[in-house]
């Protein structure tokens, strides 16, 4: 790898990241060495058996694509890779959509408890009172916030909860004899909207909004039939605006019959502020990895729990958690026309303890203070980089913004390489191309977790790198020029997929 | 900041929401604890569950208690890796994707096939995504699922189809314990025969009679397991034949945590990677001929194509599938091969000592570390008696198999001792 010389300005001067020793580190494969391991098994303490007379079907001698590394080699190892990644333990994330907030050590102290741990999803209910009661009260606490009757926390990500959501409107139809087809979804929806709505067969039909960036009742009206199961929305929806219509446009979808799923991906605008099942959504998801601090895991595990109102409750997943008369707790299969199970077991219970802390540590005050925060956070933003950036539906916003590409057309520069060059000021970039009505979207979610002295560095960094498109705009199509690689070749990647490494060296191409 | 923002106050910030949707009240919570009195109603809460630190532990039937290297949890336990998500963007995600490609790799050599995606939810909901990419695959509409299949997937499975065009036929178990022929139940119409490698009841299923009844008729085989470790002795499923291999991976270093969060893992032959459900990383090349690693192929998936996807699914079960990754790498070749055989060594033994005992041992099937046991005193009656001496027995399977009732399906991982089984035998033979 070539030197990368020192910049005078640029991310010198705004940013802060700086120069630091980077470690180069192979594939665990090509470290590997015969003969070495890192643990040591315990001596059998029973007799040794013959394995070819107890597996007649025969078994394998090895398992050779597994690698051989000692326990220091393979702690550096990882050790080494995590280097190479941005996390928001090292700084701002503002990825839209993803809510990426801090996550309290707390959290990860509590799941790692033993009696959280080591407990087996088959033990009976009186062997597992303390986790069951945390499950019913954390389901209370979730109707609670959202303004929903009932609460499962079975679905595994947002995702799952979409697909239990929607499972459940097509159940409810048809336990009314009715065979609904069609599920309207904004276009300004998250990709697993429709494709959820298509795991349950239906068609998706897309529903524009307004030039003002959300939906009119009118628009919904004129979509809407009996042959409509639901309207799909997010609020506020991928764009950070409240839909304010949200009264009048529940209203037309019940009117005639339909029920209206909310994607709670962006739940943490609204917290003790206002709440979807009092705007008139019937069912919807909670992502615990988002609003309610569990850690994103680099790619989950998340949680999805979806909250019903009355009217669905009886379509719940099973099982779901009783308290009896005694008040002990039970696990029951008395759901009267359930879904069925979505999950082996009850979900991603260790996500449920962590955010059962951060309900507990934040209480109702300081759950409101959260989306206060968040909602200042994305304004002030907005605010400060407004005189600079296209702000394509330009109005007061929630806890995210969305900035477009347009005004550095005649430059060159697109928003991929603003978000690559954001890297070079130490950020990780925001949510890009999404949502997919603003034309090279750059889409901001700050949190709460940010100071105004990092938002200010933050915008700093999207002003500097909007006055080099003008000035040195090939400074910045070739960004990012801090990191270990230069950008990567995703068409190459695509067009020629290596899947795994192989000994014979077809995937080691440098 | 407000005044850059222009609002007088923050309740003025949220004038966007219609007044009569405000809610006008403090949300009915318990009143914000200070992480040390969170922390001690956490402990309380622990402390009322029973758990496989604090006894003998003979229960599996898809989850499995097994020792958990130190290294594991402390790698994991980096901010830089779990408070990152989905590598999306990939200069800055090089630790999270190479480790993936690391996965990716070894469970197609722990499987035997040749793409293996990031991970699914958990074993149910892999099992089922492999059912529907089956169907994808053969654009037909019946799924054939064995008996021996773990009944929470085969629940789940049914919840997955329900809203398609999709028929669930059930194949039945042999008195061996091992799925029966299917017959013609395999038919023109089948899309997959799914069957779990060891089944439900710990039954070693004769993958490649299987293997050879669903491509007879054109269909394919799906291999689940929920003992991932069975894969590093029992022959690799894609040599027996299975076209999709998936399952439950928790044994490779993931705690219990009652059920979740597990690691899905799926893999396929080539010819089908593009209707695998999930993320997967491909290595690819910077601008200056580096190797480096990005999310690819991602035309199959919901961000991109919307209804038309694989699958709905988006965020997965990342850090679980580095715990495992960790795992393996610190287990090795070597040492993964020796741990199963110590599971199986292990259940040998407590199958002696049963035997010795006069206790029934219902099925006569080769087994690998778990296997159904009568007690002499019935099912629930004995559970109730270990219990009060500290064992947690094992699964009462009346209402798992009812042709089985008063039977426990019993499980012997590594960290089940001798004087453990031992125990275990006396009590189940009181």
């Amino acid at each position: 790898m070539s030197e990368r010389g020192p910049e005078r300005e640029g991310p010198e001067r705004v940013g802060h990241a700086t120069r630091g020793l980077a470690w180069e580190e192979p594939l665990l494969f090509e470290r590997s060495r015969e003969g070495r391991a890192g643990a040591a098994l315990p001596a059998l303490d029973v007799p040794e058996v013959d394995l070819a007379r107890e597996l007649p079907g025969g078994v394998r001698d090895d398992v050779p694509g597994l690698p051989e590394l000692s326990e220091v080699e393979v702690v550096r190892h990882f050790t080494r890779l995590s280097t190479w990644n941005a996390a928001v333990d090292l700084g701002l994330y503002p990825l839209g959509s993803c809510t990426m907030k801090y996550n309290p050590k707390l959290n990860e102290r509590a799941a790692r408890l033993p009696g959280f741990a080591l407990t087996h999803p088959l033990q009976p209910a009186d062997a597992v009172q303390g986790l069951l009661a945390l499950m019913h009260r954390l389901e209370a606490w979730l109707a609670e916030i959202s303004g929903m009757d009932a609460v499962s926390l079975q679905p595994a990500a947002g995702a799952q909860g979409e697909l239990a959501g929607i499972m459940m409107i097509r159940a409810y139809h048809e336990r009314r004899g009715e065979r609904r087809r069609k599920v309207l979804v904004p276009e300004s929806a998250h990709g697993t909207n429709p494709a959820s709505a298509a795991l349950n067969g239906y068609d998706v039909v897309a529903v524009p909004a307004g030039e003002d960036g959300v939906l009119h009742p009118a628009t919904v009206a004129a979509a809407m039939d009996e042959g409509v199961a639901a309207l799909m929305v997010t609020n506020p929806n991928t764009l950070g605006i409240f839909e304010r219509h949200i009264g009048a446009v529940c209203d037309v979808v019940h009117a005639k019959g339909g029920l209206v799923y909310g994607d709670g991906a962006n739940l943490n605008a609204m917290l003790g502020v206002t709440r979807p099942g009092d705007q008139g959504i019937d069912v919807m998801h909670f992502n615990l990895h988002k609003t309610f601090s569990t850690p994103h895991g680099g790619g989950g595990p998340g949680a999805g729990p979806v909250g019903v109102k009355a009217a669905l409750a009886p379509f719940l997943p099973v099982p779901v958690v009783r308290e009896g008369r005694d008040g002990r707790y039970a696990l029951s299969e008395d759901v009267p026309h359930t879904i069925g199970r979505l999950h082996g077991h009850h979900g991603n219970v260790g996500m449920l303890v962590r955010a059962y802390a951060y309900i507990r540590s934040l209480g109702p005050d300081g759950l409101r203070r959260c989306s206060e925060m968040a909602v200042l956070n994305a304004n002030y933003l907005l605010a400060r980089l407004r005189a600079r950036w296209h702000v394509p539906f330009d109005q007061p916003v929630m806890h995210e913004c969305v900035l477009s590409d347009r005004a550095l057309a005649e430059t060159g520069v697109t928003t991929i390489d603003v978000a690559k060059r954001l890297i070079d000021y130490g950020y990780h970039p925001p949510t890009i191309y999404f949502p997919l009505v603003v034309h090279g979207a750059l889409m901001i979610e700050p949190t709460e977790s940010e100071t105004p002295e990092e938002l200010d560095r933050f915008a700093a960094a999207l002003e500097a790198i909007e006055e080099e498109a003008r000035r040195d705009p090939e400074r910045v199509r070739s960004a990012p020029h801090r990191t270990r690689h230069a950008r990567l070749d995703e068409t190459r990647a695509a067009r020629h997929p290596v899947l795994r490494w192989q000994p014979d060296g077809s995937s080691s191409s440098s | 900041m407000l005044a850059r923002v222009g609002a007088p106050s923050v309740a003025a910030l949220f004038e966007c929401v219609p007044e009569k949707l405000r809610l006008d009240r403090p949300l009915s919570l318990p009143a914000a604890g200070s992480e040390q009195e969170v922390l001690a109603e956490l402990e309380e809460l622990a402390a009322r569950n029973e758990h496989a630190g604090a006894a003998a532990w003979f229960l599996g039937a898809g989850t499995y208690h097994h020792f958990v290297p130190s290294a594991v949890d402390a790698l994991v336990s980096r901010g830089e890796f779990y408070t990152a998500y989905t590598p999306y963007q990939a200069e800055i995600s090089q630790g999270t994707l190479q480790a993936i490609f690391e996965w990716q790799t070894m469970c197609c050599a722990l499987t035997g096939l040749d793409v293996a995606n990031a991970s699914m939810y958990d074993g149910a909901s892999a099992t089922a995504e492999a059912a529907l990419m089956a169907m994808r695959v053969t654009r037909r509409r019946k799924v054939l699922a064995s008996a021996g299949l773990h009944p929470h997937y085969r629940r789940v499975l049914a919840t997955y189809l329900g809203g398609l065009d999709a028929e669930l036929v059930d194949l039945p178990r042999a008195a061996s314990g091992a799925t029966a022929p299917p017959g013609a139940r395999v038919d023109r119409d089948t899309a997959c025969v799914v069957v779990q490698q060891p089944s439900f009841l710990g039954a070693v299923e004769d993958l490649p009679a299987l293997a050879d009844a669903a491509h007879a008729a054109g269909a394919l085989l799906v291999a689940t397991t929920t003992e991932a470790l069975s894969l590093a002795l029992l022959p690799a499923p894609g040599a027996c034949g299975a076209d999709i291999a998936c399952g439950e991976a928790q044994s490779f270093g993931v705690p219990m945590s009652f059920g979740g969060p597990h690691l899905g893992f799926l893999a396929a032959r080539g010819a089908h990677v593009r209707q695998l459900p999930g993320r997967l990383v491909g290595a690819t090349q910077d601008a200056s001929g580096r190797r480096g690693f990005v999310l690819t192929l991602s035309t199959r998936e919901q961000h991109i194509r919307r209804e038309r996807a694989t699958s709905n699914i988006c965020t997965n079960q990342g850090l679980c599938l580095l715990m495992a990754t960790i795992y393996l790498a610190l287990l090795g070749r070597r040492g993964l091969r020796r741990l199963a055989e110590i599971n199986v060594a292990k259940a040998r033994y407590a199958r002696a000592r049963f035997a010795e005992a006069g206790l029934r041992l219902p099925l006569t099937a080769p087994f690998f570390h778990e296997l159904p046991v009568v007690p002499r005193a019935g099912a629930a009656e004995a559970l109730a008696r270990a219990r009060e001496a500290g064992i947690v027995a094992g699964l009462d399977l009346a209402p798992y198999a009812p042709d089985l009732a008063g039977a426990l399906l019993v499980c012997t991982t590594e960290l089940a001792t001798r004087a453990q089984i031992d125990r275990l035998a006396e009590a189940l033979a009181a």
